[in-house]
């Protein structure tokens, strides 16, 4: 049972990827920088508290 | 036509208005009342303990960035049909869409664990004890969804939403100096001049202006009410009376310990209900019943956030219109929400206060990228048509998500680093 629950996300965790592998919205400059912008934030966001882990755990 | 038909026709048409905002409203009120949740009815107690009537002019700020952010979530519900994690996959693909949705459900989990708290502090001011309140909640938040009726769902939850107001009549019992709170509150001030604590409370109230929540939730309830284009503007007007309510309350919470409980550091409201018991019974009651009630709105919408956000994402039937039957993944990750986070605060010895600090440090990594995706699908002309922002609005909006993720980030910061701004 728990192997079927897992087998059919799995199947569905894939179809939603595939449904959605196109962003639909128009990929002009200021959406990239906007993109990137957020990638670059979450970056130092999580090397943050990963520093804070080190030192807590320290 | 004569004065008394020009009369009754004027009166027919303000009627008609009145009971179209009546169908119309409910999402806008209801995420903004539920704004001030536990958390941020602590934050508001604490303000007007430490500073007073000295700090409204903030509140006041508030409200129309509330009002500017909310907005476009419901544009964006009424024109696409979509709720805020669907838009964002759809938008931006898979790999933001996952992100948002895992961000989503961990910031809404810890959040609902740190309502299960302000609740259950509440009503242990009356003897209740956690247990009954935990069990209680979750049977009351069960029966309120499981009539299968979004309509039903929403005119209850907006009686709790009315009962929020009682901080009002707690204000003017304890006689507050109007003079005094135009004097003091409305002109902007900083008492004690810009310094730690006092800009730590400034981000603290910026802060609890928007939860990430707030914007999934009412994108997804805009669509759950099926409103539509023809509806966007009595779906402004809704969200421009939740946020002018959320305000209100706020600013009659920071009377009521301004008065009261001036130059106090309070922990939580918990305490200062306590406290003001002690000089006012009724005003502490008010106080206790208005957490708690705070708790519970805040933990309904956040809870129906994240079901609503995954049942979008995975294609389940997610309505309150839906009877159990026919939607079981929806309310069972609802329940599922409900009841784990209702169990963490029976846990003896849980580390409760370090779970309300990590729910700031969590939400910023979300809040950001929600603001950002929300004014970029704004801006998508091909989905948004003439309901686009506009250049004006765009400043606006762009001016207020640059400084809510400026002050949210500092503000997340300082929770994880305290030293930082000593």
């Amino acid at each position: 049972m728990i192997k079927n629950f897992f087998k059919h996300n799995y199947a569905k965790i894939r179809e939603i990827n595939k449904k959605y592998a196109h962003p639909n919205v128009e990929m002009s400059k200021g959406v990239k920088i906007s993109l990137l912008f957020l990638r670059l934030y979450l970056i130092f966001l999580v090397c943050l508290l990963f520093y804070k882990f080190i030192t807590l755990v320290q | 036509m004569n004065f008394f038909a020009r009369l009754y026709y004027r009166y027919r048409r303000i009627i008609k208005a009145v009971s179209l905002f009546l169908i119309i409203s409910g999402p806008g009120i209801i995420v903004m009342i539920a704004d001030n949740d536990a958390g941020g009815i602590t934050t508001y107690a604490a303000t007007g303990a430490k500073y007073g009537y000295n700090l409204i002019w903030l509140i006041v700020l508030l409200v129309p960035v509330c009002y500017y952010v909310q907005e476009m979530t419901v544009r964006l519900g009424a024109v696409t049909k979509r709720g805020h994690a669907e838009a964002i996959f759809e938008g931006f693909g898979s790999f933001w869409g996952w992100f948002s949705l895992a961000d989503l459900m961990v910031v809404n989990w810890l959040t609902m664990v740190t309502e299960f708290i302000g609740m259950a502090a509440a009503l242990k001011i009356f003897g209740v004890s956690p247990y009954i309140t935990v069990i209680g909640i979750c049977v009351i938040m069960g029966i309120m969804v499981l009539n299968g009726s979004y309509w039903t769902w929403e005119k209850i939850t907006l009686l709790f939403c009315a009962m929020n107001l009682i901080y009002i009549p707690g204000a003017f019992m304890v006689h507050p100096s109007v003079t005094d709170i135009v004097y003091q509150g409305i002109v902007p001030n900083f008492p004690g001049g810009l310094n730690n604590d006092l800009f730590f409370f400034l981000m603290a109230n910026i802060g609890t202006t928007i939860a990430p929540w707030m914007l999934f939730f009412q994108q997804s309830s805009v669509v759950d009410k099926s409103l539509k284009e023809k509806d966007i503007p009595w779906g402004r007007v809704d969200t421009y009376v939740g946020s002018f309510l959320t305000g209100v309350v706020a600013i009659f919470i920071i009377i009521v310990t301004g008065t009261v409980l001036k130059g106090i550091n309070i922990e939580d409201a918990a305490q200062a209900s306590v406290m003001l018991m002690k000089i006012n019974k009724y005003v502490g009651t008010f106080m206790a019943i208005g957490l708690f009630d705070a708790g519970f709105l805040g933990a309904i919408c956040i809870s129906l956030a994240s079901s609503w956000a995954f049942g979008e994402v995975f294609g389940w039937a997610h309505s309150l219109n839906y009877k159990i039957k026919e939607a079981p993944w929806f309310y069972g990750l609802y329940f599922l929400l409900l009841i784990t986070a209702g169990i963490v605060v029976l846990i003896p010895k849980a580390p409760l206060v370090l779970i309300t600090l990590f729910v700031q440090v969590v939400a910023v990594t979300l809040l950001p990228a929600a603001l950002v995706f929300l004014i970029l699908l704004l801006n998508n002309k091909k989905t948004m048509g003439e309901y686009t922002n506009t250049l004006s609005q765009n400043i606006i909006n762009v001016a207020i998500v640059v400084a809510i993720i400026i002050i949210s980030s500092i503000y997340g910061v300082s929770t994880m680093f305290p030293n930082v701004l000593k």
